[in-house]
């Protein structure tokens, strides 16, 4: 069986759930068994030269469905953004490396923004054995709160001004919770603060990385991120060494 | 029954479309997707004497038409290419042309003599990389640069040498000129021309290298200009590349004067691409009653 491949799916819906930010299911017949939380599938973008990443946000074995959840930020995400039900995407899937999540006994799950979406395929997989802290810029960011209650997770919220949940940074939601692993994806910031929390405590803490890419499969080495290694400092390659690293490899200072 | 098979430098390849270097790694991605004796040809990642750690991220952005890349040349180095990579690529029944760069005349020539040793089918000679600060393009971008580094190569290689030709040069049929009167076989081009853009938001480049060698389809005409006007000053066999990402495109760009292409950046939209051409240009030869798709090397009819 081939590791990854391109197939056509048949697109479910794909609406938006928050103003930059839409959900998109598609039919993905096997590729929803073979697909692991933490991977992810680059989308092919008509008019682009590359296509674009998105983790896997949530994979329906059952119903051979997986979602997405991805923002707008440019010509190609908004173009993806206007499929409408029925089309069909052409995935390349799965690729990288997906999450542990045999590790420990109570996860902390540390999301921020649009970092959420691969997190939620992984809380399922924790049922009542983890807890979500989220942050966001402000209210009408938050997504995924009600996904991850679903999924058995109990949610707290941040938000840097303060108007939904908390108000601060994700981190401190954590200070007195107890958890022996940490699962984290969001802005690079967040996950060195969620790297550097993981080593006060002395526990294992995984986070999902994100580069611009092209290949998606470790051939074209684009995608590049600076590791510690056991003679040094090298560039790996999100696609092929990630996206998920142990955080204790990545060269934060980078 | 058509006949996609060419002959470049005495090597025989089944069909004219070669994966483009860079874009390959050393083929083990792409086998998954489907065996790699049906390309004509791979040629590996650019290999440097010993290995390079490749420029810092951000290395890809993408572009109207196209993306920028400065990934920098990293590679493994030529004794770990030899030991762990070229064994494997060899079984997979397809040519092999290594791609060598350098910072000095030296090391181009030790990876040469290094690779003159093994099986590679070929020695792709790559003086045109933009993104290394050092050798790559310094050498390219001049007739005397490249017709030196040519012919000090050239010493050192027993196998037909493919020259890779930059498009940032003023002259390109001068430069071509050059590879061939210090001992090419063959040349390549065109690689990537330098571009840079600019994040306006936080006024960074969007690239950390600042530019990066741009490729894909803008890219197109620009490759077949240049394959047109050193077709038309040199006698070695031309292998064109630049943006091709349809047989369409190859058709022009043999028409133009190539005997092969690669094929590259069309590779991440679709990494089956190089099949749908092999596929496209063998229905296109029997529609048009050509027997030998060598027959359409430099059949433009120029005005």
């Amino acid at each position: 069986m081939k590791k990854y491949d391109i197939q056509n799916c048949r697109v479910i819906s794909n609406q938006p759930i928050s103003p930059d930010i839409f959900s998109m299911t598609v039919e993905a017949g096997p590729l929803a068994d073979k697909a692991r939380p933490g991977q992810f599938a680059l989308l092919f973008v008509p008019g682009k030269t590359l296509r674009r990443p998105f983790s896997f946000c949530e994979i329906g074995k059952e119903k051979g469905i997986i979602r997405f959840v991805f923002q707008v930020r440019g010509s190609g995400t908004a173009r993806l953004a206007r499929i409408k039900p029925g089309e069909s995407v052409n995935l390349l899937a799965p690729l990288g490396h997906g999450f542990d999540l045999s590790i420990g006994q109570r996860a902390l799950f540390l999301g921020g923004g649009i970092g959420l979406p691969p997190l939620l395929a992984a809380a399922s997989f924790r049922k009542g054995k983890a807890v979500l802290a989220a942050g966001f810029r402000t209210r009408e960011n938050v997504i995924l709160e009600n996904d991850f209650k679903l999924a058995g997770c109990p949610v707290r919220i941040a938000t840097d001004d303060g108007s939904y949940g908390q108000k601060g940074l994700v981190t401190d939601l954590a200070s007195d919770l107890a958890f022996d692993v940490i699962y984290a994806c969001g802005p690079r910031p967040m996950l060195h603060a969620a790297a550097k929390l993981a080593e006060s405590r002395g526990i294992p803490c995984q986070v999902s990385m994100e580069e611009r890419m092209a290949c998606g499969i470790g051939a074209c080495l684009g995608c590049a991120i600076k590791l510690r290694g056991i003679s040094g400092d090298y560039y790996g390659h999100v696609c092929c060494d990630g996206p998920v690293f142990d955080a204790s490899s990545i060269v934060w200072e980078d | 029954m058509t006949d996609l098979h060419v002959k470049i430098a005495g090597v025989v390849f089944s069909n004219p479309v070669i994966a483009a270097s860079g874009t390959f790694g050393f083929g083990r991605e792409f086998s998954e997707f489907y065996p790699l004796s049906r390309l004509g040809g791979v040629a590996c990642k650019g290999i440097t004497r010993f290995a390079r750690p490749g420029n810092p991220p951000p290395r890809i952005a993408e572009t109207p038409g196209g993306m920028l890349n400065s990934v920098g040349l990293q590679n493994p180095g030529v004794d770990q290419f030899i030991r762990d990579d070229l064994p494997w690529l060899k079984k997979q029944g397809t040519i092999v042309i290594a791609n060598i760069a350098g910072s000095t005349p030296e090391e181009y020539c030790e990876v040469a003599e290094k690779l003159s040793e093994t099986d590679v089918d070929m020695i792709e000679l790559n003086i045109s990389c933009p993104n290394v600060k050092r050798g790559g393009a310094q050498f390219g971008v001049t007739c005397a640069g490249t017709e030196e580094i040519t012919s000090q190569v050239r010493r050192h290689c027993s196998k037909p040498l493919m020259v890779k030709l930059s498009p940032n040069a003023s002259d390109i049929s001068e430069i071509a000129a050059a590879a061939e009167s210090a001992g090419a076989d063959a040349i390549s081009l065109i690689n990537t021309l330098l571009g840079m853009r600019i994040d306006i938001r936080t006024r960074r480049p969007v690239l950390r290298n600042n530019t990066g060698g741009l490729s894909g389809p803008a890219l197109l005409p620009v490759a077949v200009r240049m394959v047109w006007q050193a077709a038309r000053r040199v006698k070695i066999p031309i292998v064109g590349l630049g943006g091709i990402s349809c047989w369409q495109d190859v058709v022009e760009m043999m028409l133009a004067g190539a005997s092969a292409v690669q094929v590259g950046t069309a590779l991440f939209r679709d990494p089956y691409i190089p099949l749908k051409i092999i596929e496209g240009l063998s229905q296109y030869l029997e529609k048009s009653g050509i027997r030998h798709i060598s027959d359409l090397t430099g059949k433009v009819q120029s005005w």
